[in-house]
């Protein structure tokens, strides 16, 4: 199986560790991981704040790269990414061509923890991590991919974990994008929420596959000098 | 008018009260539901069918709109057009005038609210009583409702105590039995002093020309029972085409706003009272308003917003909505419903923040009973917005720049080393510029020391090797 992996902005510039984290998981079980580095962004930023032209060009520079990448998938350690380009890139596509581009390639994109479970059928990695952990949802990945049961089922599988659901996981931490800026005391005080319903879980470290939900997140919990760690979700599963 | 939410966003987020009412509401109304909804079994199922016979109705309301005329006419009643706010408004001042009314009572409608009727009413020497409670204590308040099924849910028991004390001249208390006791006393006098009643509608059924107002207090059957004369203004999409289309928007109506399985009245209206009838008013007005709906018709992908049902299920589980309530949107309609309605009703210009107060979380669209894709009008307003050119410039600007980097490996490179120095030199406590509400209440997390890029050249040799 050879995988090429588009591991978002966010994760290249600031998140490195999550992308170094998800090549030692698909190499571990045996996947061959491929790696084009003309790879930049999905184009959500723009997208999501209605900039339409941009957020077209930049989703057809990610066609352009991955038209031949040879892969039988292409893997993204984010819901709101892979979401961006199997579900929304559809709005911005043009012609016919373009289109039947963008739906083979759509086709072929996985969130990871959906790729690990549904195409590969595994579910323990062989990590181990004693620490008591809870799961956030990113809106797009649940609501738009429907992927909800994989993550908790990867890490109920590592090792001397103890999961926790907290109340509300469904809800929204209050980044969304732009709106992290625009609506800044909003987005925060529905970030301080979240945390409050993380910490009445009694988990220590909150986990997510969405760098976006991630950096909101731990940036808050930053500032609160919070005992709260923040990890995305890859960086658990390589802790063998 | 310019509605605006930022500038009322951190006085709600501050409001301690507020907060607390909020999500004591919120939440009630939220168990209610589910709780009802796990009942149901078949409910996705009635979802997709309201969600079809609202796509059929919209697309052929015209025919559907003059059938009901038909129907009303025949039974006796009569139907008015109004195209604008000021023509509906015309219309109802016009009846108040042929039948020298002077007082009437209003049973809780939204779409008086959107034409803003009491206060054209109150000009013309006619007084308006509003009978929902909520609505009763709004207007005793000086307020709007701050939500479209609960009008004064952001107001405590304690709250409405002070009013009724200070306004009422009775005592305070904060036991409900007796504060609803004081309100009924009062209203009842109204009903049957009132020459007008004046209702929305929550459906009009076409093929039987029947006027659907559902109800808990009683209200709506006094107010349009009692009077000698019953307006009823209706929005042209509230339209359904059979009366065997009924029970499911029933059943998905009163579910997801209330959690109950039916409310206390539903009220079927079909034109005045007969002959052998022992009561009911003897003139039946219905007014078709339009203000804005049917320039929504005409738009394929927007056409959707008209489905709504006024449940208030999206307000009730908005994070956004349960941050700041209702009032802080300014406009009639709140919530995520108000952030694509209030911009199509009026212009884009007058809610120009509406379509973008909102996390895209999509948690109105998996709750919506007529299967709204709330997110996806947000993103079509967004893109309309920035075609206008309504946003800020440097907006416009930095995403060109964005997208000039990112289509370019070599220009996103040297972009890399640019943010690093741009750190290097103190960005990341940076006080004003577009990340500056960011910084405010959220540390910005540095670049790493070593993009995944670099490692990856690195370790593996770049580019598949190459």
């Amino acid at each position: 199986m050879r995988v090429a992996l588009f591991t978002t902005c966010l994760v290249d510039q600031f998140l490195p560790e999550v992308g170094k984290a998800t090549v030692r998981i698909l190499e571990k079980l045996g996947v061959e991981v491929l790696y084009d580095s003309r790879q930049t962004c999905c184009g959500q930023p723009a997208y999501n704040s209605g900039h339409v032209r941009e957020a077209r060009k930049v989703v057809r520079h990610f066609l352009r790269v991955f038209a031949d990448a040879g892969a039988d998938a292409i893997v993204v350690p984010s819901g709101s990414c892979a979401t961006m380009l199997k579900v929304f890139s559809s709005h911005l596509l043009e012609t016919d061509e373009e289109e039947a581009l963008g739906s083979e390639i759509g086709a072929r994109i996985f969130e990871l923890s959906d790729f690990l479970v549904s195409s590969l059928g595994v579910e323990a990695t062989g990590a181990s991590f004693s620490e008591s952990v809870t799961f956030h949802d990113s809106c797009h990945q649940l609501r738009e991919l429907g992927v909800r049961d994989q993550p908790r089922r990867l890490l109920r599988a590592v090792q001397g974990i103890d999961f926790r659901e907290m109340d509300d996981a469904e809800r929204c931490c209050g980044f969304g994008g732009t709106f992290a800026i625009k609506f800044a005391d909003v987005s925060s005080a529905m970030g301080h929420d979240k945390i409050s319903r993380i910490r009445e879980s009694g988990a220590r470290v909150v986990v997510s596959n969405d760098g976006g939900c991630l950096m909101h997140l731990r940036g808050l919990i930053d500032r609160q000098k919070a005992p709260l760690r923040t990890m995305h979700l890859a960086e658990v599963l390589a802790r063998f | 008018m310019q509605f605006r939410i930022l500038r009322n966003t951190s006085d709600a987020l501050s409001d301690g009260p507020l907060q607390a009412n909020l999500k004591h509401a919120l939440g009630r109304s939220l168990t209610a539901r589910a709780a009802a909804v796990s009942e149901v079994e078949n409910w996705e199922e009635l979802r997709s069918y309201a969600r079809h016979i609202k796509k059929c109705t919209l697309r052929d309301l015209g025919r559907y709109l003059r059938q009901m005329e038909e129907q009303v006419q025949r039974q006796g009643g009569r139907v008015l057009w109004a195209s604008d706010a000021r023509e509906a408004v015309g219309h109802v001042l016009e009846i108040a005038r042929t039948h020298q009314a002077s007082t009437a009572a209003k049973s809780k409608s939204m779409l008086t609210e959107e034409i803003q009727l009491n206060a054209a009413l109150e000009d013309s020497g006619i007084r308006p009583v509003e009978t929902d409670l909520g609505e009763f204590i709004l207007q005793l308040a000086g307020q709007i409702p701050s939500h479209i099924v609960a009008p004064a849910l952001h107001m405590s028991r304690a709250q409405v105590a002070a009013l009724f004390a200070d306004k009422l001249q009775m005592e305070a208390t904060d036991d409900v039995r007796e504060l609803t006791e004081t309100a009924r006393r009062r209203l009842r006098r109204e009903f049957l002093k009132a020459d007008l009643g004046i209702s929305g509608v929550n459906f009009g059924i076409a093929e039987t020309g029947t006027v659907v107002v559902v109800e808990n207090e009683g209200n709506a059957r006094l107010s349009t029972a009692l009077p000698r004369v019953h307006i009823a203004l209706m929005g042209i999409e509230k339209l359904i085409p059979r009366w065997m289309d009924l029970p499911v928007f029933l059943k998905l109506l009163t579910i997801s706003a209330t959690g109950q399985r039916i409310t206390s009245y539903v009220n079927l209206l079909n034109g005045p009272k007969r002959r052998e009838e022992p009561d009911g008013p003897e003139h039946f007005y219905l007014i078709f308003v339009d203000n804005g709906r049917s320039a929504i018709l005409k738009d394929d992908r927007k056409r959707q917003t008209l489905s709504c049902i006024r449940c208030g299920a999206c307000q009730n589980v908005c994070p956004v909505f349960q941050s700041i309530g209702g009032h802080a949107y300014e406009s009639t309609y709140q919530g995520p419903i108000g952030a694509i309605l209030t911009p199509q009703l009026t212009t884009a210009s007058d809610a120009p923040e509406h379509p973008f107060a909102s996390s895209l979380c999509a948690a109105c669209r998996e709750i919506c009973p007529v299967k709204i894709d709330i997110p996806e009008v947000l993103l079509i307003l967004r893109e309309q917005a920035v075609e206008s050119r309504t946003g800020p410039r440097s907006e416009r600007l930095a995403f060109r720049l964005w997208a000039f980097a990112m289509t370019r490996p070599r220009i996103y490179r040297l972009g890399e080393k640019l943010i690093r120095l741009a750190f290097r030199l103190g960005a990341g406590g940076m006080k004003r510029g577009p990340l500056a509400g960011w910084v405010r209440s959220r540390d910005l997390p540095a670049p790493a020391m070593e993009s995944f890029r670099s490692w990856m050249a690195k370790t593996r040799g770049g580019r598949n090797g190459s």
